[in-house]
């Protein structure tokens, strides 16, 4: 019996294991960018309570490995009587993830909106909700543009430890095709580069945005 | 839902946590150590030199923080030895930690280096410094005073990244657990236990990196190291 070698079939595979990386990034993004939003909005609240309430749940997201995120969620969920496939399993605990640092950027966001365009807001008889739908937000949303994009490669990234509960995304599929063809360096160095397609076109937008929000303030 | 906890199996596997935690803290201190090391490194010879060093640097940084770190251990612990370097799993992952940390810490100080302003090197030539001194006194170590609380959430960051290496089988925390989990089948408990115990390493690094700060930058750095994370009064 031969073994199969590292060609266009194996490489087939890896990138249609790229679409599930890519599926289960926008899922965490969608999910943990709800979430994220509501925390980030709880942290910034009058009420001193909802404020420390959303600051412990970004201190422990931000303090626990991904991959205990991965296995609280995958075990919990089965022993709250879920059968779960991993998809599920991989996409609540990404959501969670993303949740935790999308709140505390965004957050940095719209504290950075300066302090007067509340008090002028306030001035004009806005209600809270006015407030943020009209002035706060519009604002803030162009300070998050290249942190968010920036997290968003973050994301991609850690999408790969979703492989060690067995979601087939592209680290996994790079495990199996190695453990079939026996030839780690150029599997994984595949797997790299395709990581790599994905993640550094983001990179440079987030930086690019980056520049070009500095462009637009210092005028 | 009816489901016991039993947090009381794991006593008896005290011994397996404890090995676990040594490891995770060995690791993860070296390749602090190491990855900052080398990040100072190469962020001066990248501002040192132009033209080549500097794109070799600063590909090696686009690379390493474009592609997940769990690839970059598979890379290191598979691969390496296919090209005749045959490496322990701890190796491995010290290895792969500090290369993926150095990239990081590059990027990160060369932000600081970059932010000093010219003026504060004109100043430096006025006082009479030689090069060297500038370079010390004027350049990296406010450089790194400045991106010191950054420099020590990537730290914290690697940290709880360690995790990751059990997938290489580094009998670390997170493979304590995973061994545990397979003899007692408590899987909940002990991810419970073993992530409140990764919850406390990090605020006790996130402490101890605070208190260096404070002897190496003062007291206005150590500061902004401990606010680094969500401050809980707002």
């Amino acid at each position: 019996m031969t073994l199969k070698t590292f060609g266009f079939d194996q490489f087939g595979f890896l990138i249609f294991s790229l679409q599930w990386t890519i599926l289960l990034t926008v899922i965490a993004l969608i999910g943990g960018g709800l979430l994220g939003f509501a925390v980030a909005l709880a942290r910034t609240a009058q009420l001193k309570p909802v404020r420390i309430a959303a600051a412990t749940y970004i201190q422990v997201i931000q303090g626990i490995p991904v991959l205990m995120i991965l296995f609280l969620s995958y075990y919990g969920l089965s022993l709250a009587g879920f059968e779960l496939p991993p998809l599920v399993a991989a996409g609540a605990s990404m959501t969670i993830y993303a949740s935790g640092y999308l709140a505390e950027i965004w957050r940095g966001c719209i504290q950075a909106v300066p302090k007067q365009q509340w008090e002028a807001s306030e001035s004009l008889a806005m209600t809270r909700l006015q407030q943020y739908r009209y002035v706060i937000l519009p604002q803030a949303i162009r300070i998050s543009l290249p942190p968010t994009v920036g997290f968003a490669v973050q994301v991609v990234k850690n999408t790969s430890i979703t492989s060690i509960i067995g979601f087939v995304e592209l680290a996994r599929a790079g495990q199996l095709i190695n453990n079939a063809t026996f030839q780690p360096f150029r599997v994984f160095l595949a797997v790299a580069a395709l990581y790599f397609v994905v993640c550094y076109p983001l990179s440079q937008l987030s930086r690019l945005l980056e520049r070009r929000l500095h462009a637009g303030s210092s005028r | 839902m009816s489901y016991t906890f039993q947090f009381g199996v794991l006593a008896q596997y005290q011994d397996q946590i404890l090995s676990g935690i040594c490891l995770t803290i060995k690791i993860s201190v070296l390749s602090i150590v190491l990855g900052c090391a080398a990040g100072i490194v190469l962020s001066s010879i990248r501002s040192i030199w132009g033209g080549t060093v500097r794109f070799l640097v600063d590909a090696y940084v686009e690379i390493i923080r474009n592609t997940p770190f769990l690839v970059q251990l598979f890379i290191v612990y598979f691969g390496l030895p296919g090209l005749g370097l045959r490496v322990g799993a701890d190796t491995a992952a010290l290895i792969g930690m500090t290369i993926n940390l150095a990239a990081y810490s590059t990027e990160i100080i060369r932000a600081g280096i970059e932010a000093v302003h010219k003026s504060q090197i004109e100043a430096g030539e006025a006082l009479g410094f030689t090069r060297f001194q500038i370079y010390r006194h004027v350049i990296i170590v406010p450089a790194i005073a400045k991106v010191y609380p950054a420099l020590c959430s990537q730290f914290v960051l690697m940290m709880l990244a360690s995790s990751i290496c059990s997938a290489i089988s580094t009998q670390e925390l997170a493979a304590s657990a995973a061994f545990i989990e397979s003899q007692t089948y408590r899987s909940f408990e002990i991810y419970i236990a073993v992530t409140l115990i990764y919850l406390v390493l990090a605020l006790a690094l996130r402490a101890v990196l605070a208190v260096v700060g404070m002897w190496l930058f003062g007291r206005r750095v150590a500061r902004r190291t401990m606010t680094a994370l969500p401050e809980v009064q707002a």
